[in-house]
């Protein structure tokens, strides 16, 4: 706003621009957009004239070059023969991967962590009062450094597994194996798979969807069921038993389908260096996905602590004088209230989290960044048209998140009054 | 007003900061400081020591040449730069000199628009494993975990090294050496691979070096050097030269300790030029006649400078290798001093 | 007199004590950790967690040693014990906190810290006397000056601009008060732009001893160079913050639509790739040749970061503010700014303590972001440290001594949000 108002020459027509003020939020606004046109076109200018000197261009060509490097978690088809762009999309669904975790279980440990806070349990409270000001006041980035150093230092490498004295064992009947490289768990596994389709960006998998396909239509069978016995309900006054009946939809067509696709699960085991079969959750992800957690659970604790703090005395006074308990207490009458005021700081720290993933440089996690912004921006050499485009990519995330935060917050003040 | 203050008082900063134009010689003279792009710590090549003096090989070459420009290796602003950070801190005139084990590739030279000015270091990747692994070349690594610095050329020669062997690994891409060594001394990965020389650095700060075994395979051509912006040549040769002088002095036999001796005037006429007592090669690029002494004054000729850092007598204990004079059998070779 | 009843007791009987479930310990563990079965398993589970932590990291307290040189003498001290080896803090506690300036100037970035605690003891505390405010306006080129050292004439002069700010505005003030405030913010900026520059080197050479000896920005590091970037991040963005908040807001709508753009972009993209911006884009996007500290890009970088944070902060103040104050300011008949100044901000701000705050603290833990680019904060200074063959190996004694820095700063700043917040509430809720 620093030169919101230049003054054209003092004449007697033009003063009317600055001191009427039917004409005066025109001439700020067209000051305002000159000297913001004037800085655009600066910075442009000098962009051209820098990339001029150096003999560079501007041009997205490199995105279809082979990549030649290797990326370690790929959650669709890659090779150090693919192209540029497409170590790019391995690294964008790897962040929103590790996000979406990450938004899950935090979730989970803030609700958790709020709602003990406030229990009249002293040590509980203490604990997590420890807890959330431990990782609400030391930095992100020295949180994930530690437990990545934690998880390096601290498990046993595949080695120790090894020979017939081993000084580590798997758990869980042999079918999971921590070691410092990362968690190894079962996979699942199709001796009649389907096979896949290609869509052109990746392949899907046909078994995927019909299991997706066979749990929608029973969860869709067992609404229809319930909304029949509620009709009978409301009719009759008597309601039908229909858990063995729901129980039945829900689960049998699933087992039936699981059995004809040949379902069964892969187990890791150690060969050669490494463990063999199993999804291998990298080291790298598991630090990060705990350590963004585990972080943003401090805040969202706080968000909850102070959403049920918001809930007036009254409410769950009155609920006690109900007689409910005070478990009930909490999940019937205050949670459902508090939600109002603990979602939209939660889609917030849903949006920190997304851009908290940017953070993989710590570890190593190929994120994003560490593909597009990292790797292929070193080998190219192409600073410029690559971190626009990565800016570009979070910022589009960010809007998604954000929007559908806006959306939440009209639909609950249209049923607030 | 209290935000204007401060621009106000940092922009002069922004001012005093300088602008770099094309000659960098100049802007080094009227500056009083050479400004040097060294790794953010690599043992032996270049790390602050408890009393923040940095010191190692690549720091050498950045103190020779303050020496012979300023008159004092001590006039040197160590900027840390990272993989990532250190060609674009060049590009924009951050620094005067990139020191930093870079390779000397073609699209480096051509497409980035740089200029090296000459080899310090004959260097090429390898591979580090524990000797308890049993492996003994890098054709069993199959399957293996291998630990890689991100941001260098190693990514892409691993890639080529296991693809064209037909052997399929799992890379942990780490940011900096020192978690990369955190990681495979935790044996979260089974091999380590960068630079050679990074490699017996890093080997040697280990609490038990001898368990730990360098592959004999070196996969790539990694020759580190200086480097320095295009397009300045009078800047880029007395880069050259002075590392040149370095390499000659170790040739002639000239070292720290003879220096003054010599100085005063020999019967070699190539040594006479060097130090300054015959003839005026310095004026040609804008410097004094001494400044090859100077240089060499600093650290002492590239035999010295390598023994006091990285050679066999320190802790890192690299051989000379390649990296001997082309009279004892290595790359070194100094065109003449004439 | 007393009548005597035979039935009615005419002494007291004294006061038995009540059950000894009732009372002390017992009493308040039983209300307090054993209420229900639920609340006994949780107090189990939570006092086991303790334990086991304890157990695990209590030894390596306990053998703590003080007195080494190198991780390898510690690991000898120890003799196969566990134990931390806290002689990498006595070894490299000044690098951590103060990077690689000159040991014998650390007398400057000391006494700019104090003197930063008494700029800002006007600001942060209602008793302190008034005047002291001053003292906070002049502090900025104080503290540059400490730091950076030099010449004392650049920061003199540049502190002139505000003087020769403050004189065109009494000039002018007699003819019009609109050109007054215009010139009072013109006339600084053209100052700070075309005269402070040579008029300051001019003077800095004519007087060559008067200054402190000048410390480039790459030796600034470690605890310093956080603070460094925190505090001055922190003192730009409010500002910033709200004109931004204020922009939001407003009814112009070109106004409007470019603040809004500019904060949706920076709270769009993370920090790290501003960060990589400031390093890697920002000499494209100046003019050819120019270059500039990477600490100040960093600081412009950071600011412009929490200033779109801080924007939304004030205005989610703004918003929660009754419109009949906004009604009640122009039935006053205040101006916009007189309205904002008086009326608007006061309350939004205080509304917005606890958003503010949080902001700041976030800033200051997001400093240590700037490792990536190469700058040497407290993480950086942790790997530079185990590149040294001494300390080659060592970890948790350094993050320990890092986390417990930053604790300690951000702690204090949400305690004292806390504080403001209770001595400002005027409701009775």
């Amino acid at each position: 706003m620093v030169a919101t108002s230049e003054p054209p020459k003092a004449s007697f027509r033009l003063s009317m621009l600055i001191y009427d003020t039917r004409y005066r939020s025109l001439t700020i606004q067209v000051v305002f957009l000159m000297l913001f046109m004037a800085g655009a076109a600066w910075l442009i200018d000098n962009t051209i004239q820098n990339l001029r000197a150096l003999g560079k261009d501007f041009n997205y060509g490199f995105l279809s070059v082979r990549a030649g490097y290797d990326i370690n978690q790929m959650l669709v088809q890659y090779s150090n023969d693919s192209s540029h762009a497409r170590a790019m999309l391995v690294g964008l669904l790897n962040t929103l991967f590790v996000a979406f975790l990450a938004c899950i279980t935090a979730t989970v440990i803030g609700v958790m962590a709020g709602i003990l806070r406030l229990s009249k349990n002293w040590v509980v409270a203490r604990l997590m009062t420890v807890y959330i000001e431990a990782f609400r006041n030391v930095p992100l980035l020295l949180w994930i450094i530690v437990i990545f150093a934690i998880m390096t230092e601290s498990m046993p490498p595949p080695n120790a597994f090894r020979g017939d004295d081993a000084a580590s064992s798997m758990l869980l009947f042999d079918s999971v194996a921590i070691t410092n490289r990362g968690v190894y768990v079962p996979e699942p596994l199709f001796g009649r798979s389907l096979g896949n389709i290609d869509i052109g960006i990746f392949l899907i998998s046909v078994d995927l969807l019909a299991i997706i396909a066979v749990i929608t239509l029973s969860v869709m069978a067992n609404r229809a069921l319930l909304r029949n016995a509620l009709r009978v309900q409301e009719a009759t006054g008597l309601r039908p038993t229909t858990w063995w009946k729901t129980i039945l939809i829900l689960i049998a067509p699933l087992v039936a389908l699981l059995v004809a696709l040949g379902f069964h699960f892969g187990y890791p085991e150690l060969r050669g260096f490494n463990f063999v079969g199993g999804t291998h959750m990298r080291n790298s992800l598991v630090a990060l996905w705990l350590a963004l957690s585990v972080y943003t659970g401090a805040f969202i604790a706080e968000n909850v602590r102070s959403g049920i703090q918001a809930i007036s005395h009254g409410q769950s006074e009155a609920a006690f004088a109900l007689g409910l308990r005070p478990g009930r207490t909490m999940s019937l009458v205050v949670l459902p209230q508090a939600m109002r005021v603990i979602i939209p700081p939660l889609i917030s720290q849903y949006l920190n989290i997304t851009k908290n993933t940017s953070l993989a440089i710590a570890v190593g996690y190929m994120d994003l960044r560490a593909t597009l912004g990292g790797i292929t921006l070193n080998q190219t050499g192409r600073e410029l048209e690559a971190m626009l485009l990565m800016m570009l990519i979070y910022l589009i995330i960010s809007l998604m998140i954000s929007s559908a935060m806006n959306l939440y917050n009209r639909s609950v003040r249209l049923k607030e009054r | 007003m209290k935000k204007s203050v401060f621009l106000g008082t940092l922009s002069l900063a922004a001012l005093a900061g300088g602008l770099a134009s094309a000659a960098t010689l100049d802007d080094v003279k009227a500056r009083g400081v050479l400004n040097c792009g060294v790794s953010t710590g690599v043992n032996g090549f270049s790390a602050p020591d408890a009393s923040g003096e940095w010191q190692g090989f690549d720091v050498a070459v950045c103190r020779a040449v303050a020496a012979a420009v300023l008159a004092d290796p001590k006039k040197v602003k160590f900027v840390s730069t990272t993989g990532q950070t250190r060609f674009t801190a060049l590009a924009s005139g951050e620094i005067d000199i990139l020191s930093r084990n870079s390779t000397w590739t073609f699209s480096r030279d051509v497409d980035l628009k740089f200029t090296f000015a000459g080899v310090n270091y004959y260097d090429g990747q390898g591979f580090m494993v524990s000797k308890a692994l049993g492996v003994s070349s890098a054709k069993e690594l199959d399957g293996a975990t291998v630990c890689i610095q991100t941001g260098t050329t190693t990514e892409l020669n691993l890639a080529d090294y296991f693809k064209s062997n037909n052997m399929s690994y799992e890379p942990v891409p780490i940011e900096t050496n020192a978690e990369a060594q955190q990681q495979y001394l935790a044996g979260a990965c089974d091999v380590y691979t960068t630079d050679a020389s990074g490699l017996a650095a890093t080997r040697a700060t280990f609490a038990d070096p001898e368990n730990h075994i360098v592959l004999p395979e070196i996969i790539s051509k990694e020759p580190l050097g200086p480097m320095v912006r295009h397009g300045d040549d009078q800047w880029s040769d007395i880069v050259m030269w002075t590392l040149n002088a370095l390499i000659a002095a170790e040739e002639y036999g000239v070292t720290s300790a003879n220096i003054e001796e010599l100085a005063k005037g020999t019967n070699n006429p190539e040594i006479n030029r060097l130090l300054g007592t015959e003839g005026d090669l310095g004026a040609m690029f804008g410097l004094d006649k001494e400044w090859g002494k100077r240089a060499i004054q600093a650290g002492g000729n590239y035999g010295e400078i390598f023994a006091a850092n990285i050679g066999e007598s320190t802790p890192i204990g690299i051989a000379r290798g390649l990296n001997a004079q082309w009279t004892q059998g290595g790359l070194l070779y100094s065109p003449p001093f004439r | 007199m007393t009548r005597t009843i035979a039935y009615v007791r005419n002494q007291m009987q004294g006061q038995e004590p009540p059950p000894v479930s009732q009372i002390g310990a017992i009493r308040w563990m039983h209300e307090n950790l054993f209420s229900g079965p639920l609340n006994s398993i949780l107090t189990i589970l939570s006092v086991l967690c303790v334990g086991w932590i304890a157990q695990h990291i209590g030894p390596w307290f306990l053998n703590a040693v003080w007195n080494a040189d190198s991780l390898a003498e510690c690991r000898q001290i120890l003799q196969g014990e566990t134990g931390a080896c806290f002689g990498v803090i006595k070894d490299r506690w000044h690098q951590l906190l103060y990077g690689f300036y000159p040991q014998d100037s650390y007398w400057r970035p000391n006494l700019a810290a104090a003197l930063l605690l008494v700029a800002l003891a006007p600001l942060l505390f209602p008793d302190v006397p008034r005047k002291l405010i001053w003292f906070s306006l002049l502090y900025p080129a104080v503290g540059f000056f400490l730091l950076w050292g030099g010449s004392i004439w650049p920061p003199l002069v540049a502190l002139a601009g505000l003087a020769v700010g403050f004189a065109a505005y009494a000039a002018l003030i007699k003819t019009s008060s609109l050109a007054a405030t215009i010139a009072a913010i013109i006339v600084p900026i053209l100052w700070w732009l075309f005269v402070s520059g040579p008029l300051g080197d001019a003077l800095a050479q004519a007087t060559p001893g008067l200054g402190l000896r000048s410390i480039g920005s790459d030796e600034f590091g470690g605890f310093m160079l956080s603070i460094i970037i925190g505090v001055t991040g922190i003192a730009l963005s409010l500002p910033l913050g709200i004109l931004l908040a204020l922009g939001r807001k407003s009814d112009l709508l070109l106004v409007k639509v470019i603040c809004v753009g500019f904060i949706e972009f920076i709270r769009g993209v993370p920090l790290i790739t501003l960060l990589f911006t400031a390093s890697l884009l920002l000499n494209y996007f100046l003019p050819p040749g120019s270059n500039f500290d990477i600490i100040l890009r960093v600081i412009i970088m950071v600011t412009l970061f929490a200033a779109a944070y801080m924007a939304e902060v004030i205005r989610g103040g703004l918003a929660a503010l009754p419109r009949g104050q906004y009604e009640a300011a122009d039935a006053l008949g205040l101006d916009y700014w007189k309205a904002q100044q008086l009326i608007i901000m006061p309350q939004a701000l205080k509304i917005s303590i606890p958003g503010i705050v949080g902001t700041f603290i976030g800033l200051f833990k997001d400093t240590t972001l700037v490792v990536f680019i190469g700058l040497l904060d407290p993480i950086g200074l942790s790997s530079a440290i185990r590149a040294d063959t001494d300390w080659n190996g060592i970890y948790w004694e350094l993050f320990l001594f890092i986390g417990a820095l930053f604790f300690i700063f951000c702690f204090s700043m949400s305690r004292y949000s806390m504080y403001l917040e209770k001595k400002l509430k005027t409701d009775h809720r």
